[in-house]
């Protein structure tokens, strides 16, 4: 039975908008010539290819679904309640995909790649005697007969594979690459190879297949590994790192993302009515937001937050399951976010528009007798749209650092909901045991890293493409004298 | 300039007043004080009585902003609006739920709180600028083009790892200093020099990269040339002009956030387990201390209202061409 949480819905809303805005940008040549720009860049394309892996991951993990219990459902074929054919569970095809992974589940921690628990156990011997041992893992490496001997060959043999898989679907999306330029520039496979390789061409292609090639050649042999062991070893109930970080990644995404839809009709409606009517709305306006903004953002998220989970937790009945309660928790968090986020942009926009106002085209427009409205649709938010797409990808690596400060404050996402600040809260007193429990922090850590590291890169480029201040400007070097 | 700081200071108190009453009306309009009664007791197995009790010894017993019950200005004053929110004017914050005075509470955790907010403050910011001014010295060289990367790196790693990162290696590994605590007096110093430099660390990447763009957009100023043609070495322009005019955007950042160090840091204070306000919050935020949270909204708002009047005056300290009126 498929289920659309509310954040579903919105990741779902928020792609329709990017289709739309992509099939407008792409009629019109003056928008196009700024996203070439941005395709010119190649540390901003080598980002865009990091970060369409993650956006790909949470799809997935948005497409939700209520498993069918088919023991149950024999039973209760003609109960008078479908529902409760249902498990109370809420999957994802992500999950369904790494099955493997989340089922298989140790009983406490164990190293990455281990075949031992990483704690001790009293188990009875074969002649009646008890010892204190490290036991087997129940998954991890279970295939093994002597983990001792066999561990470090099927392990070097696990790695190659995976690493000759990552070279032949490398190459073989090279080829198909090379095969569609070859054909859209009319020349022949070679010199398109060769125009790519030296980063001759237009588009940045080169820097997008170097970091999909070092993407593979990291899947590949971390699939390859999975099957067998746990490649991040596992936490404290002896969950899968591995499949922890990879779940983590969407509601990294969509703090990131639907904070942004929430505020972004309000600041840019605010923004640019403020600026263009002036007089006593914009007096409203800018109270409104000098009121918000004046209170610290911390502190206004945590009085909003334990204010939610009060309603929250008074009102049981509204949820059907536990997912769907932490996804309301996820969901309100966003709009928290939006509203202690939105005063920034507003401004930018009114004191911006403040300027467009007293521009001839705006005059002109008015001198016809185009009415406030139009004007402010038609003529002043396409040219205050620069500054709404940077401010947009300038928040989202923010957003995604915050909400792992939250969390650990514990005015984050829900403590059930598995995301890179919960993970990192539940895993930082692990550091203090001895010996150490490392592997799930700087999973989480590294994860994070990376995809924040990738929506920098990405927003510089997009800053660099839209700002009309940096259009053109070239840094001159000190003389070589001066600098020694 | 005196009429210019009281015409601000007035412009305050709607701000102000728009403060309080969001924080009331989130805080008992959006809950009632029964609900958050039977949040603090248990949701379940909750009897009226234990909830009216509740209500009683915290004062949340009383209408929201009206008592018909009352007399003459007592109509007003004996409600839960006055008593809650009217009072934090006056900077009367009330009891926390563990009995213990707000007001008290706030007065003796600011040291802590400054002890460790203004020396990050002071070394962070001779840190950041005198990188950010390296890397326009060495500007469109592999030395800046990296050092840029090492920012933009930087600015992508959490908070929470250069904590944890930091505290591990510094106190657990090297046994170097205590991992957390505080003391009293010069002894004190053992305990923060650690959260210092960490917060330090941690605060370089983003305003090194925002300072070295200020630095070079104000290079590339005709008055810059000007300098360097009458003959003054690269370090003396940099130093006596570049950086003495590209204070005043530097100021806008900065200045704001002065009165707001006697908040102190959420994060790095209850990481290391120092007595200030930012670990004060964030008990009262997990033990749902809806009294101390007010407050301390309150007292953030006040205080960044402080920072914008300061940003304002410290404009005509450092550009004469800026007039108030």
């Amino acid at each position: 039975m498929p289920i659309i949480l509310w954040t579903d819905a919105l990741v779902f809303v928020l792609i329709a908008c990017a289709l739309a805005t992509a099939r407008y940008v792409s009629r019109r040549e003056y928008l196009l010539s700024s996203w070439r720009r941005v395709g010119e860049s190649r540390a901003g394309m080598a980002a865009l290819t990091v970060l369409t892996m993650f956006v790909m991951i949470g799809l997935l993990d948005s497409l939700h679904y209520r498993p069918r219990l088919e023991a149950v459902a024999g039973k209760l074929a003609n109960a008078t309640n479908a529902a409760n054919g249902y498990s109370t569970e809420v999957r994802s095809a992500l999950d369904m995909l790494l099955m493997p992974l989340k089922s298989a589940t140790e009983k406490t921690y164990s190293a990455p790649l281990a075949t031992h628990l990483y704690a001790r156990e009293t188990v009875e011997l074969p002649d009646g005697t008890q010892a204190r041992v490290f036991p087997r893992l129940r998954h991890g490496g279970v295939h093994l007969k002597e983990p001792a001997q066999d561990w470090t060959r099927d392990v070097a043999a696990r790695i190659l594979l995976g690493l000759v898989f990552a070279v032949l679907a490398g190459l073989t999306f090279a080829g198909i690459a090379v095969r569609v330029a070859a054909q859209h520039w009319h020349v022949p496979w070679w010199t398109a190879r060769q125009r790519i390789c030296r980063g001759e061409t237009r588009f940045a292609w080169n820097a997008v297949l170097v970091t999909l090639a070092a993407l593979l050649l990291i899947a590949g042999p971390v699939v390859a590994l999975a099957g067998g062991y746990h490649v991040f070893g596992t936490d404290k109930v002896g969950q899968d790192v591995l499949y922890l970080t990879l779940k983590s990644i969407r509601t990294g995404l969509v703090i990131g993302t639907i904070t942004t839809l929430a505020m972004l009709p309000f600041a840019v409606a605010l923004g640019i009515v403020a600026g263009y009517i002036g007089g006593w709305v914009d007096d409203v306006i800018q109270y409104v937001y000098t009121t918000l903004n004046s209170i610290p953002s911390v502190l206004l998220i945590a009085a909003a937050v334990l204010m939610m989970q009060v309603v929250i937790d008074t009102h049981p009945d509204w949820f059907a399951t536990a997912a769907q309660r932490a996804d309301a928790r996820l969901l309100a968090l966003c709009l928290i976010l939006g509203v202690t986020s939105w005063t920034g942009l507003c401004r930018l926009l009114r004191a911006e528009t403040l300027k467009l106002r007293e521009l001839e085209y705006v005059q002109a427009a008015q001198a016809f007798g185009a009415s406030s409205v139009r004007i402010m649709g038609r003529h002043i938010l396409p040219n205050v749209m620069h500054i709404v797409l940077i401010a947009v990808v300038i928040d989202f690596s923010g957003l995604v650092l915050a909400e792992a400060v939250l969390s650990y404050i514990g005015i984050g996402v829900d403590p059930s909901t598995i995301s890179f600040g919960t993970m990192i809260n539940t895993a930082r007193l692990e550091l203090a045991r001895e010996p150490v429990v490392w592997w799930s922090l700087v999973a989480a850590f590294v994860f994070m890293f990376v995809l924040v590291l990738a929506a920098n890169l990405f927003s510089d480029a997009v800053r660099d493409a839209f700002d009309p201040r940096l259009a053109g400007r070239q840094v001159a070097p000190a003389t070589q004298g001066q600098a020694a | 300039m005196i009429a210019y700081i009281i015409r601000r200071l007035l412009y305050a108190i709607p701000i102000l007043i728009g403060v309080n009453l969001l924080t009331f009306a989130l805080f008992f309009v959006v809950n009632t004080p029964d609900d958050m009664a039977r949040m603090q007791l248990g949701i379940k197995r909750v009897t009226p009585e234990a909830i009216q009790k509740w209500k009683a010894e915290r004062g949340y017993d009383r209408p929201l902003i009206y008592n018909a019950a009352a007399e003459g200005v007592g109509k007003m004053t004996h409600t839960i609006f006055f008593e809650k929110s009217v009072k934090l004017f006056v900077l009367d914050f009330g009891r926390a739920d563990d009995g213990r005075d707000i007001g008290h509470e706030i007065r003796s955790r600011m040291g802590p709180s400054l002890a460790i907010a203004v020396p990050v403050f002071l070394l962070g910011l001779f840190v950041t600028v005198t990188f950010a001014l390296l890397l326009a010295f060495f500007r469109a060289t592999y030395l800046d083009f990296w050092g840029v990367v090492a920012c933009v790196a930087m600015m992508s790693i959490s908070s929470l790892f250069y904590i944890i990162g930091g505290q591990y290696l510094v106190s657990k590994v090297w046994h170097l200093v205590p991992i957390s605590g505080y003391a009293g007096g010069l002894d004190a110093a053992r305990f923060l020099i650690l959260p210092v430099m960490i917060s330090v660390v941690a605060g370089i990447g983003s305003s090194a990269r925002w300072y070295r763009t200020i630095f070079l957009e104000e290079i590339g100023k005709d008055y810059v040339r000007t300098a360097r043609a009458k003959g003054l070495s690269e370090l003396a322009v940099l130093f006596r002009h570049v950086l003495k005019n590209a204070m005043i955007p530097i100021l806008t950042g900065v200045v704001v956030v002065i009165p707001l160090l006697f908040m102190g840091s959420l994060l790095v204070e209850s990481f290391f387990g120092i007595p200030g306000l930012g670990s004060y919050t964030i008990d009262a935020i997990n033990a749902q201390d809806f009294a101390v949270v007010r407050s301390m909204v309150f007292i953030g708002s006040l205080l960044y209202i402080i920072g914008l009047l300061l940003t304002d005056l410290s404009y005509t300290l450092v550009d004469p061409r800026v007039r108030l009126q």
